[in-house]
């Protein structure tokens, strides 16, 4: 039987077991929708603006094993949804965004809402398609799912032409793809391997450095065993965080920028570090001739070749799924009774343990203004750290990465890569429809939250009961900071004037709002925000948060991992010069 | 240091663009560029020549081998190769220059392939360096044209790109 082009995208998205869709109509995709109206095997949902169907999508994927969906109409809902799919794109997340296009007669002709969207995504997508030819539909999504979840995951784009969604055709799936010129690797290199295991039980300081790579490669059981086996310290990227449990001894928080002293230390000061789905970007390391000034071996285990050597050479590299890569790894440890030297293990965690007694982040607390750590923390206590957090962009990302320890992957999800406000709010709510029964906060700040505050109206429609902890210090926080430290204290721009009522706002939308100015108060409006009474709902808390915050530490540009600025109290120690004399453990 | 790679790519629509698209979105160079199909019409064959330091170029070929439509690329340096561009250039050829405009042509063994009373037109292939000594050698206010088509690379011997 012949069915519509629209019909044909519906039955392939059921086929591959899609639940959601988050999107927009318009006239490019009036026939889809039509589709979709008549079908009823996954869910639609509406959001308020393009940018965050493709959040929701997102985030949707970040918090489950799925591949994300949306779908927007062509023109303006394709470029709306472009900062979305950069932001999936740099964080390689799986995802398919279908897009509508004018009619093919009309490509080329500047017809109305027509923008070039396979052109335009180019740069930021993982592949994307045009479907000119309804015969070429159903393969054309079976290949974009594919794609997008298999080697390094990352968005892809099928921009379908409006005639396309109305001609008819056959409906078949395929079964199976196969693409002669994409064939994602697998298994790591076994020489290298083997390689790899003998410098890492040959290290006398050895160091772990887990990042986005082993939590989307599932691999974080795989991270644990090794960190465990080997009894050796690990640290976690911002996009890692959770790959290794947050609150165990042997991680040492997360490093970069915005890293603990003894993390930043340890990478700095490591003879063999093993890197898995990490990129050594220039917000974990900073620059690479000072990291590789103190000499070690690298190790480097990535999916994406071209991740391996783009910033950092590594001394044995392996290409393959870390999560394979790791089990090899574990195999050959397991065989093997050699282990670190105890000795060498015991002298370098006595340095580790040192540097973490520096407590890097400590901060003095206050009984008069609200301190935004604190508000993470009391966050981790009251959901007794099992809430999927999602976040937005600047200090309080930071604060949260640092303050809330999470012991699993996915849950933390953040724009790490594009570094996108807005992020938050949009991404909670495709978490909570992926984990209808999780705990989803969303902690934010008064400057991003409104960069999509529209969506309070789509948790409405759809009910997810998201807690969203605003830390609000009337200042676009981090913009704030770097002027402060290196501008001058000249705040341009920074200063978040006319704010509006978000206590208001948030009930104007059927929500819950509260306004929380004193540090008494933290704890029980977030125990109550969190409180059965409160299950079924959104709550908005808009904390008034100490405005001359910074997040420390803090890795100033061009400055080297371990000429990190330190928080006032470590500044006061002095210990600058105690950490230099630490080449009695080489 | 001066690269060729040649890159076997599926010839669908847009993959020459993600090839020049990546390549300024990364700012590496391109000096040249050909590019057409092959013996097998759903694959083309495309001859780039860059150059950067070594880690560029490791970098530049595993980027291109990330895009879907690659299927390979090699670094024709890493091998002895071949290379060749032509070049039609149209040159003035009056009175006496016309006389020595034929001789240069022999010269490098190149061949005039349209006439005027006034001009030649001459085609010459080669490696690029030779194209380059060819407009070197010449009178630069007799050339009025210039057309190159760029380098076109093949491993020497037995070594070949294929599927």
């Amino acid at each position: 039987m012949q069915i519509s082009g629209a019909e044909i995208l519906v039955r392939s998205l059921q086929e591959e077991g899609v639940e959601f869709i988050f999107g927009y109509p318009g006239g490019a995709v009036l026939e889809i929708y039509d589709a979709i109206f008549r079908q009823n095997q996954f869910k639609h949902v509406l959001v308020r603006h393009e940018q965050a169907a493709v959040h929701a999508a997102d985030a949707y994927s970040r918090s489950s094993d799925k591949v994300g969906v949306a779908l927007v109409t062509s023109g303006p809902g394709a470029t709306n949804a472009v900062t979305g799919i950069a932001t999936a794109y740099m964080d390689s997340i799986p995802m398919v965004v279908i897009s509508g296009q004018v009619p093919t007669p009309a490509i080329g002709m500047d017809a109305f809402q027509e923008v070039d969207m396979v052109g335009i995504t180019r740069p930021c997508v993982k592949h994307n398609f045009l479907v000119k030819d309804v015969t070429e539909l159903a393969s054309t999504i079976k290949k974009a799912f594919y794609i997008a979840k298999t080697g390094r995951p990352g968005p892809v784009v099928v921009d379908i032409a409006k005639d396309v969604t109305q001609a008819k055709h056959e409906f078949s799936y395929p079964d199976s793809v196969q693409i002669r010129s994409y064939v994602p690797v697998t298994r790591g290199h076994p020489g290298q391997i083997k390689k790899a295991v003998g410098l890492l039980l040959e290290a006398k300081r050895p160091y772990i450095y887990v990042g986005g790579g082993a939590v989307q490669g599932n691999a974080a059981a795989e991270v644990t065993e090794l960190v465990r086996l080997l009894g050796v310290p690990c640290t976690n990227t911002l996009m890692g965080l959770g790959a290794y449990p947050g609150s165990d001894r042997q991680f040492l928080g997360m490093l970069g920028m915005h890293g603990t002293y003894e993390a930043n230390m340890a990478m700095q000061n490591c003879d063999v570090l093993l890197a898995v789905g990490a990129r050594f970007d220039d917000r974990v390391i900073s620059v690479p001739s000072h990291f590789l000034g103190a000499p070690k071996k690298i190790i480097h285990i990535d999916v994406d070749p071209s991740s391996i050597a783009k910033r950092v050479k590594a001394d044995v590299p392996i290409v393959g799924d870390v999560k394979h890569v790791l089990a090899e790894m574990l195999e050959l440890l397991r065989a093997s009774s050699q282990r670190p030297d105890a000795q060498a293990l015991a002298a370098w965690w006595q340095q580790v343990e040192a540097w973490r007694d520096r407590k890097s982040l400590w901060y003095q607390p206050s009984d008069e203004l609200i301190k935004p750590q604190h508000v993470v923390q009391t966050l981790y206590e009251v959901t007794g750290g099992n809430a999927i957090v999602t976040s937005d962009v600047g200090q309080h990302q930071m604060w949260a990465a640092q303050y809330y320890k999470f012991d699993r992957p996915k849950q933390w999800l953040n724009s790490g890569g594009l570094g996108t406000m807005g992020f938050g709010l949009p991404a909670a709510i495709g978490a909570q429809l992926a984990n209808p029964d999780a705990t989803v906060a969303c902690i934010t700040g008064e400057g991003s939250i409104q960069m999509n505050i529209q969506e309070l109206s789509t948790a409405k429609q759809y009910h997810t009961p998201v807690k969203v902890l605003s830390l609000n210090n009337r200042y676009l926080g981090m913009v704030r900071q770097w002027q402060e430290f290196f501008y001058g204290t000249r705040y341009s721009e920074s200063y978040m004037d006319a704010l509006p009522d978000f206590v208001k706002i948030a009930e104007a939308y059927g929500h819950v709002g509260m306004k929380i100015e004193n540090p008494a108060d933290v704890e029980p409006a977030i125990r109550e925000a969190f409180s059965q009474k409160n299950r079924e709902r959104l709550v908005f808390m808009d904390f008034r948060t100490d405005q001359s915050e910074n997040v420390f530490p803090m890795v100033g540009n061009g400055k080297g991992l371990d000429q990190m600025d330190l928080p006032p109290h470590m500044r006061e120690q002095g210990g600058e010069a105690a950490d230099r004399d630490y080449g009695n453990l080489c | 240091m001066r690269h060729i790679l040649s890159i076997l790519l599926e010839n669908e629509a847009g993959a020459l663009s993600r090839v020049v698209g990546l390549f300024s979105a990364r700012g590496y160079n391109i000096d040249s560029l050909t590019v057409s199909t092959t013996e097998d019409a759903t694959l083309s064959r495309m001859t780039i020549v860059t150059h950067g330091s070594d880690e560029v170029i490791e970098q530049i070929t595993k980027q291109l081998n990330k895009l879907i439509e690659v299927v390979k690329v090699i670094d024709l340096n890493e091998s002895e190769h071949i290379e060749r561009e032509m070049m039609l250039i149209k040159v003035r050829a009056t009175g006496k220059e016309r006389e020595e405009m034929k001789r240069m042509a022999d010269i490098f063994r190149g061949r005039i392939i349209d006439v005027t009373e006034k001009t030649y037109t001459i085609e010459l292939t080669g490696t690029s360096d030779k194209l380059g000594a060819f407009i070197e050698a010449v009178d630069r206010s007799v050339i009025l044209e210039t057309v190159r088509t760029g380098a076109s690379g093949i491993g020497r011997g037995e070594r070949i790109l294929k599927i």
